[in-house]
């Protein structure tokens, strides 16, 4: 996002939904477990994967700008390359 | 040699770091992250603990500390850097060292002792240590290394791989292999040689009091002081 000074127009607050999920070629333990469990309450379960949600309320001037910032926000913290990957979601509030 | 030991909030390892360090002749100086600077100091010690709670990810959010920025332009000037635990999980997540630390394979914290084999001599902290089996102990939920193929091979080719698990006679055996590592690694180095992590905690076996002294092994490569002849803390 610009910083304030060289922005245009009205700025609009959106919410980004950042889904944060391990890579396909990464174990998932957590998701093992949860299988597991699942299994023993008798429900026929292939196969779990986990993740994380973070949900980021923010000012920007459009949903293109907002989305910039929600993937620069993944890029740079909410996820680690090495063995996650994220979609990014935006909605103005 | 001043070295440098670093303080985030969530870091528990600083003080034993720092008295080890005094066991082999070092001149330790704990830094607070947020206005560390590394000029002036030989090495630096990035701690074991848990830094911002874990949150997001183990050492996601010290990567991003102004102490970070420090480290890297320290690391690119070729001072020898340590990360132990949460310190090497922290220096992975900055991008200083290769691969990922994630959760432990059977979702246990373990907190035992585990030997290691000394698979490198490349680096400041295990010159002439190659081939040595040492015994230290470990503490984590999030100790198990994984990187792709291609980076396996590469860290595996340069010599990268620093310490890994295994047997007292060390083989590195699935049953050595307390959270399911990747190859059994249990620390990589650098392409350098200079940064080295490690999940193990060499300051916690650097004296007989504490069951162990293979950790001073580690930090007597660094500083080529093998012993002080000085008295434990607890009878000076």
């Amino acid at each position: 996002m610009l910083p304030e000074a060289h922005r245009e127009g009205p700025l609009t607050t959106y919410v980004a939904t950042i889904r944060v999920r391990p890579k396909a070629e990464i174990r998932d333990p957590q998701g093992e477990a949860i299988a597991g469990a699942l299994r023993s309450l008798g429900t026929d379960v292939a196969d779990v994967r986990t993740g994380k949600e973070i949900v980021v309320r923010f000012a920007a001037a459009d949903e293109g700008a907002a989305h910039a910032a929600a993937t620069s926000m993944g890029d740079q913290l909410l996820a680690n390359p090495v063995i996650e990957e994220f979609v990014v979601q935006v909605a103005a509030e | 040699m001043k070295v440098a030991v670093l303080r985030f909030p969530g870091t528990w390892s600083e003080n034993d770091f720092a008295h080890a360090l005094t066991l082999v002749d070092a001149e330790p100086e704990i830094l607070w992250h947020a206005d560390a600077d590394l000029h002036g100091y030989d090495a630096a010690i990035v701690p074991g603990g848990f830094t911002y709670g874990d949150y997001l990810r183990a050492g996601a959010i010290a990567a991003i500390s102004p102490a970070a920025a420090e480290l890297k332009r320290a690391a690119a000037e070729g001072m020898p850097i340590l990360g132990s635990c949460n310190g090497f999980q922290i220096l992975c997540e900055i991008g200083l060292l290769p691969g990922a630390l994630v959760r432990n394979r059977h979702l246990e914290f373990r907190c035992d002792w585990v030997h290691l084999r000394i698979e490198s001599d490349r680096t400041p902290f295990t010159a002439e240590l190659v081939g040595q089996i040492v015994r230290m102990p470990i503490a984590h939920g999030e100790g198990c290394w994984v990187a792709d193929e291609l980076t396996l091979a590469r860290v595996e080719a340069n010599g990268q791989v620093v310490f890994r698990y295994t047997d007292a006679r060390g083989g590195a055996t699935p049953e050595a292999n307390p959270n399911g590592s990747t190859a059994n690694i249990a620390g990589v180095a650098n392409e350098g040689g200079n940064v080295v992590g490690l999940m193990p905690h060499p300051e916690r076996c650097s004296e007989e009091l504490l069951g162990g002294t293979d950790g001073r092994l580690v930090l007597a490569a660094l500083t080529g002081v093998r012993h002080t002849g000085r008295a434990p803390a607890s009878v000076q």
